[in-house]
Order: structure tokens, then sequence, then C-alpha cells
């Protein structure tokens, strides 16, 4: 027997043989073996997790998720050069939404900014554009005196989220949670164990963010083995008495489209530009330079084709992604980004393209469901907001 | 899982228990499994005719949509309608919810299909343990 061509290895994260331990159920996702639910034994299973997160807490391992970091004298003006918002408007510490565009003004892919230091900034990126990310970012700084490295292999990301992530990581931290506001980041020590305080992780890289439109937090660890096994399986024990619940890329998704956050490759990708993804508000046309703000100028004045719609499916079904949307007569007018039940808000819901005549809150659409139309209508979004904290 | 010997399987993970002429058709705990948390199961109106090995619904978890085959052919003479506002219970006893009930075209089909223990043997080469 010969192979013919190359299958690339299948990549797994420093916690993979954790999962497996877990009993989780595993899938390929843009080239990693992941989890994508846990047992219903140890309290898992999308729905569970789901509703974990939502009401208690839950815990991902990201590691998956790319790292570039941008550090020298030039860092910003390469940031701001290479992305839409406004990197300027950071303080150290604080960390923004963002994307890179190609010069038609489409996504090579979403990103979160933060700034680390006066000249530092890290680029957190998504697993299945990590190498083209890289490159891209690369092949458009080399005129900045800034070094860029790709730190993705050395960190294990975990995310702890949901209204009791803060209870439980504020166990094992010297640092003061409170203080930290959504979307800034400190740094601080992790305890590993909580008899003698001699076993943790100095100088940890601690950031209140998130996919899951759930208060939280992403912490970035070494990623050897031990050390990440041992500080997951630390927050699975503390979390303990809160109800902590390990959640896979299952519960991640419909937690981010309940929440209406975008994902590469559906509601974002080489082919749809900032408008289009109704992402105006991290895109500042008002910074004289950047990569795709020409293109997005021109776009803008010309006006949108297809607009980004949330919907409701009101009729018996469940929109998938990539299923057809109809218009009453049943004409062929988009299709369906991102479709799913929606475990806490107890609805069928979906994000879709849609021309703008047909974006109007209320208007009833058809969602072409193996063959058959069923009723959707057009709602606000994001469909889940989490409470303001009184 | 111990599956029960009262009824014979398919490779596509459903399970038929026939009593005379007439059978119940559901899933297996397997497949329950291997799907998630179910969320909706659709099934065929009651005067269905159902073919061998063709699908007769689907049942769809959160994350899905599978189709469910027929083990044997036949005519449709009952629906579970619990399963339209309680589609959990196929994930809490998958052997204990049947989601249609046949008259039988011919009941030497089920000859073909498999016993529980073969059954079983199946599902953990299927799944490599």
């Amino acid at each position: 027997m010969s192979s013919v061509g190359t299958i690339p290895a299948i990549r797994k994260t420093a916690l993979n043989a954790v999962h497996r331990q877990m009993g989780a159920k595993m899938v390929e996702f843009n080239g990693w073996d992941m989890p994508v639910e846990y047992p219903a034994s140890i309290g898992g299973g999308i729905v569970n997790e789901h509703m974990a997160v939502r009401t208690g807490v839950g815990i991902f391992d990201v590691s998956h998720m790319g790292d570039i970091q941008l550090a020298g004298p030039q860092a910003l003006a390469a940031v701001q050069h290479i992305s839409m918002n406004d990197a300027s408007r950071l303080a150290v510490g604080q960390a923004q939404y963002s994307a890179l565009l190609y010069p038609q003004g489409t996504f090579v892919d979403d990103v979160i900014v933060h700034r680390l230091g006066e000249d530092e900034y890290l680029l957190v990126i998504n697993a299945g554009t990590r190498e083209k990310d890289f490159n891209w970012v690369r092949d458009n700084t080399r005129q900045f005196d800034c070094a860029l490295n790709n730190l993705s292999d050395d960190f294990t990301q975990i995310a702890i989220q949901g209204p009791k992530a803060i209870n439980v990581l504020q166990k094992m931290t010297d640092a003061d949670l409170s203080a930290v506001k959504f979307y800034w980041v400190t740094r601080g020590t992790i305890f590993l164990n909580d008899k003698s305080m001699r076993r943790y992780l100095g100088d940890t890289l601690i950031a209140r963010t998130g996919y899951t439109a759930e208060d939280g937090f992403e912490i970035y660890v070494p990623s050897d083995e031990p050390t990440s096994a041992r500080v997951w399986k630390r927050i699975l024990e503390v979390g303990k008495e809160f109800g902590i619940v390990p959640c896979g890329l299952g519960a991640r998704n419909t937690l981010r489209l309940e929440g209406t956050l975008s994902l590469y490759g559906h509601e974002i990708s080489d082919t749809i530009n900032v408008w289009e993804a109704g992402l105006d508000r991290f895109c500042k046309m008002e910074k004289p330079e950047f990569i795709g703000r020409t293109a997005l100028e021109k776009a803008k004045s010309e006006g949108v084709k297809r607009t980004l719609v949330g919907l409701e499916i009101v009729e018996r079904g469940i929109a998938r992604d990539g299923y057809k949307v109809l218009d009453g007569g049943g004409g062929d007018i988009g299709y369906v980004t991102s479709g799913s039940p929606a475990p806490f808000l107890k609805k069928n819901i979906a994000l879709a393209y849609v021309p703008p005549e047909f974006s109007a809150i209320g208007t009833v659409l058809k969602v072409e469901v193996r063959g058959q139309g069923v009723a959707a209508k057009v709602v606000p979004t994001p469909f889940y907001k989490r409470p303001k904290k009184s | 899982m111990a599956y029960p010997t009262d009824r014979k399987y398919t490779k596509q993970h459903e399970w038929i228990q026939a009593s005379g002429n007439t059978a119940a058709v559901g899933i297996t705990d397997h497949a329950q499994e291997a799907l998630g948390d179910i969320v909706f199961v659709e099934l065929p109106k009651v005067g269905t005719e159902v073919s061998a090995g063709k699908s007769f619904g689907s049942v769809e978890s959160v994350k899905a949509v599978s189709d469910v085959y027929a083990p044997a052919s036949g005519t449709v003479t009952e629906t579970n309608e619990d399963l339209a506002t309680s589609p959990e219970k196929v994930n809490k006893d998958a052997h204990g919810s049947w989601m249609m009930k046949i008259t039988l075209k011919n009941p030497g089909e089920l000859d073909s299909l498999l016993p529980a223990a073969e059954y079983e043997k199946f599902v953990a080469e299927e799944s490599g343990h």
C-alpha cells in the first residue's frame, strides 16, 4: 500500500487526553480533534452545557485559537494598518473586537486585539485560519519596525464563562478580578493547590473576554500537557461548588449564536464585507488608513445588496447552516449562515443573508427545510443579551 | 449498555420489535447517544407505506438532523404522539420510546436483521472499542 498525497495530521490541544478521559464526544473541527460535548453523567450534553454557562459557569478548552504577538516601536502603526477597529484608543491592558480585512473590504478573519504593553499587542485569531492569518499579518507588516511572533502553540487557552465564572476564578488567583472590566486584561498568579500555595503559575494572562455573550474570563497558561491538565482539573475542582460543567464546541456554537457573535466561514468570510455583516460599530472609518478602507468607502456609497438578519422560526422546523431563505412567493432570496435550536431562549433561531428590502423587523420569510418552506420572522439581534448587573 | 433481546436491530441503528404481524420501531441507545440532545422527531402519517431501508422520518438534535430508516416494509398504523412534545424521551429511554407501529408486509424481512448480541458487537467495532 502506498499513500497518494499527504493528509495533514489532525491537531490536538494539550488537553486532548483529558477530554478523552472525561468521555467527551470528539469531532474534527477545522483540522483539530476537539470535544463537541461531554457525557450526561458528568453534567454534559449541549443543552446542559449551554444552560450552565447562562445560569452558572462552564469551562472550555479553546487552545485551538491562534495568538499573534506584535511588539516594537511601530507595533501600534502595524496593528492600525491591518485591522479595522481603532487600536489607538486602547489603554495598556485593554482589548477590542476587530477584524483583518482584504483590500476588497472582506474578511481575512475577526480578531480580539489586546494591548498588553506600551508597544505590545496580542491578536487572538480563529483556529481554522491560523496559518493564513499569520502569513497575512507577516506579509502586511514588513514595513513596520516591530517583531512578529506566532505564539499559537505556546498557550493552552481556557475559557471560564458564565455569571459565576468570577467566583470560580477568584478562588484560585491573587488578581482582583472585580477590578477587571469586560474586555480588559490583567496578570495574576494562578494557584493550583489550596493546601499549600507553593504550586502556582506566576504572571498569567487573564482576560475578561469570551465567545458566549456571558460574563467570563479566558486564561493563557503554558501549553505543556501536565500544566494544562493540572489547571483544567483545578478549575473543575474549585468550580464544583458552583456547579461548573465542562463544555464543548456544540455549546460554544449555540451560545455564540444566541448572542449573535459572528463565526468565520459563516457570518463573515472572504466574500462578505463589513457592512453586509453589520459590524459597522467595530469599523472605524475615521481612521485615515487601514487595509480595506478604500473599498469599504466605495461599498458604503453604493449600498449593500444583502444584509445579515436574525430569524426566529415560527412554524415547526429547525433552520440549519446553508438552508435557503425564500420570500413569500417562494423565490430564493438568501441563505442561512448559522441555524440551531437556542437552548436558553427555547426557540429555533438563525442568522441569514437577505436583500435589505426583506430585513425589516417583523418581515415574514420562509426557510426551506428539507424541501418545505417553513415560516420565519425577522427579529431584532442579538437574540440574547445578558442581564445588566444591578 | 445491554440491548434487549426481544427485538432486532439494523446497522443504521434502528430497532424493531415484532409481535405477530405488527411491529414497533425506534432508534437504539447508541443512536441517541451519538445524536446528543434530541429536540425534534418527525414521523410519518398513519397510513403511510414505508419500505425496508428507506427513510420514514427524521430525528433532530441540537447539532444535526438525521434520517431514520424503516427496518422492514409495512403500513404505519400508529405514531408516538408523545415524542412531538417530549422528544427528549428518546435520550432518556431509547429502547422504550417507539416511534411508529407498522403492519408488516413480510415478517420474513426481520430474519436478515441483527440480534442484540450481534448488534452490540457491530457498535463496539464501529466505535473502535
